[in-house]
């Protein structure tokens, strides 16, 4: 039967467990929230990864890492857009730009953070295609699975403990009435904070950012723990009212239901 | 014959069933079990795990039903199919158990992501020499000055009725105020 399902059943830490303990050889295609990403393995190794609109091609990697200025990245593009990853690889090392090692652990490095990033993801479809291997112009990595298991179990914990604190994402937030001056913020804690307001529920700043769940709830238990924020219902979205809540739909009735609850109460 | 709800909810031996036992007029339909878990058996022997169920009428045209839900995370399935159609709802909070004071929060969250319904929180056994102060659990609660925290001993009706009738009170008050 084919290897495939819903993240809600089936998590990415026990997904990888399977593949590292049955050393299977193929790819993971996992359709999350906003975005699909593509894992290949080989004999329960971690070989390749990409996720979005990301090639996970050597160029791109090499960028990311700051080992090629925009510049360059651009003008391989262009002039070496036809070579596979191994021709570009060997390119660099004989011009000097970077070192077998170099490529190899900036690889190893964004491989990995593509896999991290889907331990955020808590929804989504996942398919295991035992045919589907890697793109063979892509330099592919040999990386064990354990170590990247046990850092997804630690997520995962942390994850639950903050569904706890933030258990729904559809709630909004504002500042409380703290000033918000000598603060310290990291970057992506400014990008959260840029969109607090009443009328925007933390999925939605999720969303803005391309924040994963964890990160979303990450950032937000930081301001609230710094008194910073405080979850509040949506405004600007009228939730009509639960019809079963009233025997009648006529305002003044209500009101006269609830006096008489409130008659009866008081004589008890 | 017209029904409404309210439901009250809070941590595993918070004193829901309690409270709904103390002014319902019919015996609480407590759908009780003995608890399998050492840790849990400690504080209590049995717990709810669908629900209580109690009666007040109004008279012979208006009933007030009180929902209490399970306290256990395990069973967090029946909150969400509880809270439908509430007129409000009632999170309880043991003030000398800070240790559920995390789990309270939560659970407050999760009920406010329901509806948009009003709801108060009661500080059960305050009559307890070690119950935190009021302030003390307001803060760890992290409630707003707007939030009504009551002061509540769940086996005095006289406390669990002012409990009621404040959350009575914010639903009139919402509902004048065109929410």
């Amino acid at each position: 039967m084919a290897l495939r399902g819903n993240l809600r059943d089936f998590t990415i830490t026990q997904l990888l467990n399977l593949i590292n303990l049955a050393n299977k050889t193929g790819t993971l295609v996992v359709d999350g929230p906003t975005e699909q990403a593509h894992i290949s393995f080989r004999d329960g190794k971690l070989a390749y990864a990409r996720i979005g609109k990301d090639d996970g091609s050597l160029a791109l990697v090499l960028h990311k890492a700051n080992k090629i200025n925009a510049n360059q990245f651009r003008a391989i593009a262009d002039r070496a857009g036809h070579m596979t990853d191994k021709e570009l690889g060997l390119l660099l090392i004989n011009a000097g730009y970077v070192s077998q090692e170099e490529i190899l652990l900036n690889l190893q490095g964004y491989f990995t953070e593509v896999v991290r990033r889907l331990f955020t993801w808590v929804e989504g479809f996942f398919r295991f295609e035992n045919d589907l291997l890697p793109p063979e112009d892509r330099i592919n990595v040999k990386l064990d699975l354990e170590n990247i298991i046990i850092e997804g179990s630690r997520q995962l914990r942390e994850l639950e403990q903050l569904q706890d604190e933030i258990p729904s994402l559809d709630m909004a937030l504002k500042f409380t009435d703290r000033p918000l001056t000598n603060v310290n913020l990291s970057v992506e804690e400014w990008r959260v904070v840029k969109f607090v307001d009443p009328k925007n529920t933390m999925r939605q700043i999720a969303s803005t950012n391309k924040l994963g769940e964890l990160d979303i709830r990450k950032i937000v238990y930081g301001l609230i723990q710094a008194g910073l924020v405080d979850i509040v219902r949506p405004t600007g979205t009228v939730i009509p009212q639960n019809p079963k809540t009233y025997p009648t739909q006529d305002k003044e009735e209500q009101k006269t239901l609830i006096n008489k609850l409130i008659g009866r109460i008081r004589t008890m | 014959m017209q029904t409404v709800k309210m439901v009250v909810t809070g941590p595993f031996s918070a004193g829901k069933t309690q409270f709904i036992q103390s002014v319902s007029e019919i015996d609480v339909v407590a759908t009780e079990r003995k608890i399998s878990s050492d840790e849990e058996r400690s504080v209590k022997s049995a717990t709810t795990v669908a629900m209580d169920f109690g009666r007040i009428t109004v008279d012979e045209d208006l009933v007030l039903y009180l929902f209490g839900t399970p306290g256990q995370k395990r069973f967090d399935f029946m909150w969400e199919i509880l809270s439908e159609g509430m007129l409000g709802f009632i999170v309880m909070v043991d003030s000398t158990r800070p240790e559920t004071f995390r789990e309270a929060r939560s659970i407050l969250e999760t009920f406010r992501a329901y509806a948009p319904t009003p709801f108060v929180v009661a500080a059960n056994k305050q009559d307890v020499e070690d119950a935190w102060e009021l302030e003390d659990v307001r803060h760890a609660l992290r409630l707003d000055n707007n939030t009504k925290l009551l002061p509540c001993v769940a086996t005095d009706r006289t406390t669990v009725k002012t409990v009621l009738l404040e959350l009575l009170y914010s639903i009139l008050q919402e509902m004048e105020s065109g929410k």
